[in-house]
């Protein structure tokens, strides 16, 4: 009996149009006259557009040749990133010194791909952070150490993007939690300032911080006093990004019930330790996610420096391309550095979405 | 008796233990903090502002601009005020605003659409245009587009014509419009007239479907009447066909219409940019609603077309209005980087009128004003939609 239905099933395979490549292709391409047509218009614009952009891009490129070379070329001209990667990478800062923004991006990586791992979430990492951190700015600044000191107004390129996205957003966290807070507080002074703050900045564009910061900034202190222009566009992008962080975690605060705060008085708890040990560590698990899309958008936005002249990757490239020499090959310049971009910005949101998964799992249990 | 003990108890109460009392204390200090950081900032401002002996006030806005704007939408010289100039700025940021975000809707309607599309390769293509625009910055997509049409595009002499009457060169598209006739006025009052006759209709059509289940083709009756209004009006007009072709005189293309590669490259930007928030924003409302909405629909015996216009965009919308205006909003705010590739927008515009006067407060408080009052009004909106379509719980 067993064996007969053994071989019955055995017999009832499904026909060999629907399993398979011809049955994938079958269901995912061509199961109706509408997506077959779609199918067959959107290969053919992909074989118009692919095979002369891969050509242009690797077949007729030229990789390790003078600007003269390639204007005689058809294909792309990577040798501009090739002559020209370290400054386009590192700017103005001393050339010999260059290994030191190198280490510090370094340890800025292995900061994160440690930090990936949620096992890996304990108070050490946090200590690890403050003095990663630190480490960084005294890599990057010299004096100490027998290090060479470097002006900031000779930092440039990749390591000031990462800088002012990393510590812009590690200052602008703190900020941000405590304008959430207020603005969910009882007090309605302190509340309508918090709401005016944040709805102020969120209501316009960065750019006018940063033509604030470089502006008028200058104007607030007394005379004699100066701060430098990295530091005033970092505190903009840090007043900036504060607000965005105040709306992520007052929805993470919103989301906790009312019973946590009514345990957490019941206990005995003033408002300080309520917040510290009951509602923040809940609230902030809970935004996570958000949390790394700031620092995506962080990250991205701070290209916009660009416009008060800061030497950050994208001002090095145009700098590059400003040279008579690399004139005309902005498109190879600027694809290498949205290449950089999406990489970063790619590894941020995959792990971001990762995160979320997991975080909903436990949710569920 | 009681009354009195409570009296007693309260009476006892130092002020600091008083949670309403503390919080009165904590806020004036607040207060008196921020008040006194914004004294020192603003007399700081004010010294310095005199040693450097600039006025302050919003006098300079009747003063000669002196410079001359690329494009305008209302009639600017250099010889007209700064107050002028910066209308003219706040014009070109609208209107690249506005056709921005019409033509991003469209588009991320399409992209969203074809990621939930059963068809493989469409959706894994929207997807990967999805990731890849929203991973690079805008800042460097203005400035690629810009780039390309500069580096790419031969000059005005050896214009590319793809199709009569298109030409394309690194100064611009110029582009051949019908010439201009009386009858173009009256067309675009047919348009409104046409649009406010359907919103009439569209309300009457609900009230009778409600009260009797009779069903108006409310859609095609719209379409049929916005467009044949305006077509009425034109053959009325004896059907005016001259057009207006642009010709290369000397170094640049004169009539039709001509776009500037700066307006391009920001329009396109934005465009292409947003457009990508916008499809995810769709994806998801259209996600949110649930398969069982569908299929009770169907269940109920409900042709396609209804259950998408009567059962699932209904819930959708819901989900995706307020992201959607936030994703607009964010697209005007981002305009503002047209400065960087030097299209006479409204940062633009200040930006240069603070170089010339030194006005910078008052230049930088106008950029702020104008942008907050398009925020302040956006959420005005959303506020106002949030009630109409707020679920009613029973």
């Amino acid at each position: 009996m067993e064996e007969a239905l053994a071989t019955q099933t055995e017999e009832l395979k499904p026909p060999l149009t629907t399993v398979g490549v011809i049955g994938w292709t079958k269901n995912n391409l061509f199961n109706a006259w509408f997506n077959s047509i779609l199918t067959i218009v959107t290969l053919y614009l992909l074989w118009k557009i692919i095979p002369p952009l891969l050509q242009w891009a690797f077949i007729d490129s030229l990789w390790h040749t003078s600007g003269k070379e390639c204007r005689e070329t058809a294909g792309a001209c990577w040798s501009i990133i090739y002559t020209n990667f370290r400054f386009i990478i590192f700017g103005f800062f001393p050339y010999e010194q260059q290994w030191r923004p190198l280490l510090a991006m370094f340890l800025l990586f292995s900061l994160f791909f440690y930090s990936r791992d949620r096992n890996h979430w304990k108070k050490p990492l946090g200590y690890a952070w403050i003095v990663g951190l630190f480490t960084m700015g005294l890599l990057m600044k010299g004096g100490l150490f027998g290090l060479t000191p470097v002006e900031s107004t000779q930092w440039g390129g990749l390591p000031l993007t990462l800088l002012l996205s990393v510590f812009g957003l590690t200052a602008a966290y703190p900020l941000g939690i405590i304008l959430a807070l207020g603005r969910q507080s009882k007090m309605l002074g302190v509340k309508w300032l918090c709401i005016i703050y944040i709805e102020l900045i969120r209501g316009v564009p960065l750019i006018s911080l940063l033509f604030m910061s470089s502006i008028i900034f200058p104007l607030f202190l007394p005379e004699g006093i100066t701060i430098n222009k990295i530091l005033r566009a970092q505190a903009a992008i840090i007043l900036f990004t504060a607000a965005y962080i105040a709306e992520v975690v007052r929805g993470g605060l919103q989301g906790m019930s009312r019973g946590q705060y009514e345990a957490a008085e019941s206990m005995g708890l003033n408002y300080y330790l309520t917040m510290r040990l009951v509602i923040l560590p809940q609230a902030l698990k809970i935004v996570i996610p958000p949390t790394v899309s700031i620092l995506i958008s962080a990250f991205k936005d701070t290209s916009l420096v660009v416009i008060i002249a800061l030497w950050d990757l994208l001002k090095t490239t145009q700098s590059v391309l400003s040279n008579p020499e690399w004139m005309g090959f902005s498109r190879e310049a600027y694809i290498f550095i949205a290449i950089l971009y999406f990489l970063g910005c790619f590894s941020m949101s995959n792990y971001s979405r990762k995160l979320e998964k997991e975080l909903s799992a436990g949710e569920q249990q | 008796m009681a009354n009195n003990d409570m009296i007693t108890v309260q009476e006892k109460v130092p002020f600091w233990l008083d949670p309403k009392k503390r919080g009165l204390i904590y806020q004036l200090f607040i207060l008196f903090l921020v008040g006194c950081l914004a004294y020192y900032l603003i007399s700081n401002t004010l010294i310095n502002l005199e040693r450097q002996s600039i006025a302050t006030g919003l006098g300079f806005l009747h003063n000669e601009s002196a410079f001359e704007i690329g494009e305008s939408l209302i009639s600017y010289s250099a010889a007209s005020s700064y107050g002028r100039a910066l209308i003219v700025g706040a014009l070109n940021t609208l209107k690249v605003s506005f056709i921005g975000i019409i033509i991003t809707l469209l588009l991320g309607t399409i992209l969203g659409i074809a990621r939930l599309s059963s068809n493989w390769l469409v959706s894994k293509l929207a997807s990967i245009y999805i990731e890849v625009m929203q991973d690079i910055p805008i800042l460097l997509q203005l400035f690629f587009w810009y780039a390309i049409f500069y580096e790419t595009l031969p000059s005005p002499q050896q214009a590319l014509c793809p199709i009569t009457g298109l030409f394309l060169c690194n100064r611009g598209v110029a582009f051949t419009v019908p010439a201009a006739h009386p009858a173009h006025k009256y067309m675009i009052l047919a348009l409104f007239v046409g649009c406010g006759v359907v919103y009439l209709v569209r309300r009457w059509a609900k009230k009778r479907q409600e009260k009797t289940g009779q069903i108006f083709p409310v859609l095609r009756f719209g379409i049929g009447i916005i467009i044949g209004l305006p077509l009425i009006t034109w053959l009325a007009f004896d059907a005016p066909m001259k057009m207006d072709i642009p010709k290369l005189i000397g170094f640049n293309f004169k009539g039709g219409m001509t776009l500037s590669p700066e307006f391009i490259a920001i329009l396109l930007g934005l465009i292409l940019y947003t457009a990508a928030f916008v499809a995810e924003v769709v994806r998801a409302g259209i996600q949110s609603v649930s398969k069982g909405q569908r299929e009770a629909a169907m269940s109920i015996g409900l042709r396609p077309a209804p259950i998408l216009n009567l059962v699932i965009l209904p819930q959708a919308l819901r989900v995706i209005i307020p992201p959607l205006t936030s994703q607009m909003l964010n697209l005007t705010k981002n305009s503002s980087l047209a400065v960087a590739i030097g299209y006479p927008d409204f940062v633009s515009v200040a930006n240069t009128t603070i170089n010339q006067t030194g006005q910078s407060v008052e230049g930088i408080a106008l950029i702020m004003a104008l942008y907050l009052i398009f925020s302040l009004s956006t959420s005005a909106f959303m506020n106002w939609y949030n009630k109409r379509v707020a679920l009613v719980e029973r």
